[in-house]
């Protein structure tokens, strides 16, 4: 038996030779993406050396930061834009939910429906909020309203496919257990797909929420409510001790929704 | 030939009549060859045989959890494999289905797995706010006591053990007032004291109510000891069909195939 573990001697590498030259290319590759990309973006050095000066200047120019603009009016621009993120996030689910049911495959067995679904939601997500926002404003005219409609549209793509993703993983076991007892869907849906999407469903919500509020901070500058408008003010007037409140109001608000958001997933998982 | 009587009472009215029944999931390939059966309304049947023999298959396409290819399945004065939509959900709340694994919905209460039972009979508002009839809530927790589980009421099904699991899985079935139970490997993911207790709390919740059952099952010394009739089946055939008593290592040879693990098993 000794005899025949000595003669055993394989070769063994982790990678095949094919896979070694595609390792090979693929590295080449992206060593030319990057300086075909430094050569597109155009750096003039001029400004480049310039940069610390002017981002001190910047520093100073914002210090002391001018409180009475934040309860003048960044206040009411905060809570506008709490209200939007809120309110579309809500509205979202009003096509998510229903969209989210047609698009799962194991819950509607019809490959057009499920397409349809999945393309909504592709249409959906690939319109970035500032793009849905100008197309709002455009047809609602300037304010939070047009806001809070970019904030749904753009979420219903997010939170439907993560949605019937997670009702697609749902255990077949039970929902079997149920057609077996003669429930109908709806019943089937209510107390045996729901209860095991539940916390998905939850957490999907909350963390499209929490994205929502930093989206909708922006959204301002292109007229469609909230803190965005009072930066943009701030910005064009070139008042920089007003923009540094606003910026440090966003940041603030952004951390705290966080916080918010992960101590109740903690609580809902 | 085929019981007609379409009260629901009677032992007759609640036997099971299979002629022909094939069953393929890709063509050509049947697993289910052409199986005729008449299932006595009353007392437990045992379906034996190895896996991957189309058991599952065959206990499957009586409540249609499986499409049958072609064939009928008589029972209640209805041919099973023909109904559709409705009809088709009215006669699958009249027969219970226990499974191997169980099948609760985890996240829900012990109580809420019972009432599920009753969601071919309650509308969709009532499964939702959960205001099941005071009726139904009274038999779920008479039948929680009957099998033990009385104190668990309020647990979440994934804090059960697996016995505790197929107690509220058989308690399930029988909330249905089922005319016919389907047992599905009910006791294979359990242990041997376990699934005696399992086959015990099945007959005995069954036994009172007149409800006959079909169980599949691999393990042949629990068939013999709970069942009044065992079916033999082997690649999609039943090569086996009398009482416990009349099935002999010959029989069990056709059905398994081989004999060594017969003569190992009789030499320990």
């Amino acid at each position: 038996m000794s005899a025949a573990t000595a003669s055993l001697h394989h070769e063994w590498h982790r990678f095949s030779l094919p896979q070694k030259l595609a390792r090979y290319a693929l590295y080449l590759l992206t060593v030319i993406a990057v300086v075909w990309s430094f050569r597109t973006i155009e750096i003039i050095p001029e400004f480049l050396y310039d940069s610390p000066a002017q981002i001190a200047d910047l520093f100073v120019r914002m210090w002391p930061m001018d409180w009475n603009y934040f309860f003048a009016e960044v206040w009411k621009a905060l809570v506008e834009t709490l209200h939007i993120a809120t309110l579309g996030t809500i509205l979202s689910l009003a096509f998510a939910i229903p969209l989210g049911f047609m698009a799962a495959r194991n819950l509607t067995p019809l490959p057009a429906l499920n397409l349809l679904g999945h393309f909504l939601f592709v249409t959906s997500r690939s319109v970035n909020s500032l793009v849905w926002a100008l197309l709002f404003v455009a047809i609602f005219g300037p304010g939070p309203l047009a806001g809070t409609l970019a904030i749904a549209f753009r979420s219903i793509g997010f939170v439907g496919k993560l949605f019937a993703e997670a009702i697609e993983e749902a255990h077949r076991g039970p929902i079997e257990a149920l057609t077996a007892a003669g429930a109908p869907v709806p019943s089937q849906i209510v107390m045996g797909y729901w209860p095991q999407v539940r916390p998905a469903f939850w957490s999907i919500v909350l963390f499209r929420w929490d994205i929502n509020i930093r989206e909708s901070a922006v959204l301002g500058l292109v007229g469609a409510g909230g803190i965005g408008v009072a930066l943009d003010s701030a910005l064009s007037l070139l008042y920089w001790d007003q923009v540094s409140v606003v910026l440090l109001t966003i940041f603030v608000v952004v951390i705290l929704a966080e916080l918010v958001v992960t101590t109740i997933r903690k609580r809902v998982l | 030939m085929t019981a007609v009587t379409p009260t629901g009472s009677g032992h007759d009215a609640r036997s099971l009549v299979i002629r022909n029944l094939v069953k393929e999931y890709r063509r050509g390939t049947p697993v289910l060859r052409g199986i005729n059966l008449a299932i006595p309304g009353r007392g437990l049947t045992a379906i034996i045989g190895p896996s991957g023999t189309g058991k599952s298959t065959l206990i499957r396409c009586i409540n249609r959890l499986v499409e049958p290819t072609s064939g009928e399945i008589l029972f209640m004065g209805k041919d099973l494999a023909r109904l559709r939509g409705g009809d088709l959900r009215a006669a699958r709340r009249r027969i219970g289905m226990v499974f191997q694994e169980y099948n609760l919905v985890e996240r829900l209460t012990v109580m809420e797995n019972l009432l599920s039972g009753r969601l071919g009979y309650v509308p969709v508002w009532r499964a939702w706010l959960r205001k099941f009839p005071q009726k139904d809530i009274d038999r779920a927790f008479e039948l929680l006591d009957a099998v033990g589980l009385g104190s668990f009421a309020t647990q979440r099904a994934d804090a059960l053990s697996g016995g505790q699991r197929q107690r509220v899985g058989i308690a399930r079935a029988i909330m249905q007032e089922p005319d016919l139970i389907l047992a599905d490997e009910p006791t294979s993911s359990l242990d041997p004291k376990t699934s005696v207790e399992i086959m015990e709390i099945l007959t005995k919740l069954a036994g009172e109510r007149d409800i006959p059952v079909i169980v599949n099952i691999h393990d042949v010394e629990l068939a013999r000891r709970f069942a009044q009739r065992i079916i033999g089946m082997t690649e999609g055939q039943v090569v086996y069909d009398g009482p416990p008593d009349g099935l002999t290592d010959d029989h069990l040879r056709t059905i398994y195939g081989g004999e060594n693990w017969l003569n190992e098993r009789s030499g320990t």
